[in-house]
């Protein structure tokens, strides 16, 4: 594992260096840009619709079930992920969330873990890189799962490779699965994507910004150091 | 005629006095007490106005501009937003961004709020010493079943008491995703290029609103 991880880590070694200009976080502009046009034309006529029926046809109470029995099964891993990057209380109440929601919240479809002060985490394993020093390196936007950065998208086939519903038998149900938390994932995204919309000028720009500063709040977990930015004269806004 | 104005004087004087008053009771409201009462103030608002719930977004646009906008300082918004580019323009150019940012960014706020305002909100305590004029408050929204959302004001002191300059939604900084979009546009086509492009998307924005 940990051998796997080093050569990772220094194939993203270009990654770390280049927090400086756009050109040097997106060298691949011209081809993310050619697969996002391809992903959003297949989210305005597959996905988006079939989210937006889905949340109009199923009530609320029962998609929050749907999300908390997926959120569950998420659970396994994001406690991996935290332990591996030493944050073992953490990864603890995360097996902790597994095991009341999935005894007495009946398979997690009800999440009492929350109401009893085990507050869900978001981890996974471009995270855990990062936590350990990688670089996000350059953005990439992946087929389909759209936002991502070298880093990211190694961590996402990790993430993909121990997902837990791809052991599902048979594979009429695996991939049952698998379609109703993407519909599920999408329709709770439904607001946002639309948000997002309005406030940006350049779409692409503002969503691969937007996931850039996420993702490096996410490995800082929420508290990341303040960037050094050449633009940002600190006192400039003391002047108005 | 002395007398009176004398008396208009002292009155003055009493008038000002009491503005300065209320002013320093404002000034000196705690930031993470301001954030609460004016997030708990508007999500009320919002609960009781049918006609808000019902999707008026105009009517929505207007309780934010009376209760929300007060609080935050949109010139400094733009001119971080702009970087480098907020030194070159003129003092004509800066008004009209700085209008047309605020004009953008009220209406992806209603439209947060519009979706959102249901949620359980958890106002973080302040941390912070008790000389600091620079703040982040912290909020996180809070969701079944996902990971708590925070949402983190960046204030700052002045003598109208504290005022926002960013919004941080899921580490995500509002100011700064607009940096690389705002120079785009400005080494394309300028300073007068972002203001017209600003323009033009809220105007299409609204159109849409009133179809």
């Amino acid at each position: 594992m940990l051998r796997v991880m080093l050569a990772l880590a220094a194939l993203a070694l270009g990654g770390c260096a280049s927090l400086g200009g756009e050109e040097a976080r997106d060298p691949f502009e011209g081809w993310n840009r050619g697969v996002y046009r391809v992903n959003d034309k297949l989210d305005q006529y597959v996905a988006r619709p079939v989210a937006t029926g889905y949340r109009k046809a199923v009530p609320g109470e029962i998609r929050d079930r749907v999300r908390n029995f997926f959120g569950n099964i998420g659970d396994v891993f994001i406690g991996v992920n935290n332990v591996l990057q030493g944050k073992f209380a953490d990864g603890f109440n995360d097996w902790v969330r597994v095991a009341f929601n999935t005894s007495f919240g009946i398979l997690g479809i009800h999440d009492i873990a929350t109401d009893m002060g085990y507050e869900k985490h978001d981890e996974d394993f471009g995270q855990t890189f990062g936590y350990w020093g990688m670089g996000p390196g350059p953005y990439l936007v992946l087929p389909v799962l759209g936002s991502s950065t070298v880093r990211d998208g190694i961590g996402k086939g990790l993430d993909f490779y121990t997902d837990p519903i791809n052991e599902t038998d048979p594979w009429e149900a695996r991939w049952g699965l698998v379609t109703l938390r993407l519909v599920q994932t999408r329709a709770d995204l439904l607001d946002a994507s639309r948000i997002l919309e309005e406030a940006a000028l350049d779409r692409y720009v503002f969503q691969r910004d937007a996931y850039l500063q996420r993702r490096r709040s996410l490995v800082y977990d929420g508290q990341p150091p303040r960037e050094k930015d050449p633009d940002d004269e600190s006192d400039k806004k003391k002047s108005d | 005629m002395m007398k009176a104005t004398r008396r208009n004087l002292i009155s003055t004087f009493l008038g000002l006095a009491a503005l300065i008053c209320v002013g320093a009771v404002r000034a000196q409201e705690a930031p993470d007490v301001l954030v609460k009462n004016v997030t708990l103030e508007v999500v009320d608002l919002i609960a009781k106005d049918k006609e808000i719930k019902s999707g008026n977004r105009a009517k929505l646009i207007q309780v934010i501009d009376a209760k929300v906008l007060p609080h935050f300082n949109f010139s400094a918004m733009t001119a971080l937003a702009l970087g480098q580019s907020w030194n070159k323009a003129t003092p004509e150019q800066k008004k009209r961004l700085t209008e047309e940012f605020r004009t953008l960014l009220v209406r992806t706020y209603a439209s947060a709020l519009a979706a959102y305002s249901e949620q359980k909100l958890d106002f973080r305590p302040l941390r912070a010493k008790p000389g600091d004029t620079d703040v982040t408050v912290q909020v996180r929204v809070l969701q079944k079943g996902a990971q708590p959302v925070p949402i983190d004001y960046a204030m700052e002191k002045t003598s109208n008491g504290w005022k926002v300059y960013d919004v941080m939604v899921g580490g995500v900084s509002l100011v700064a995703n607009y940096r690389t979009e705002f120079s785009n546009v400005v080494r394309e086509s300028g300073i007068d290029g972002l203001i017209k492009n600003l323009g033009t998307k809220n105007r299409g924005l609204a159109a849409a609103e009133t179809k």
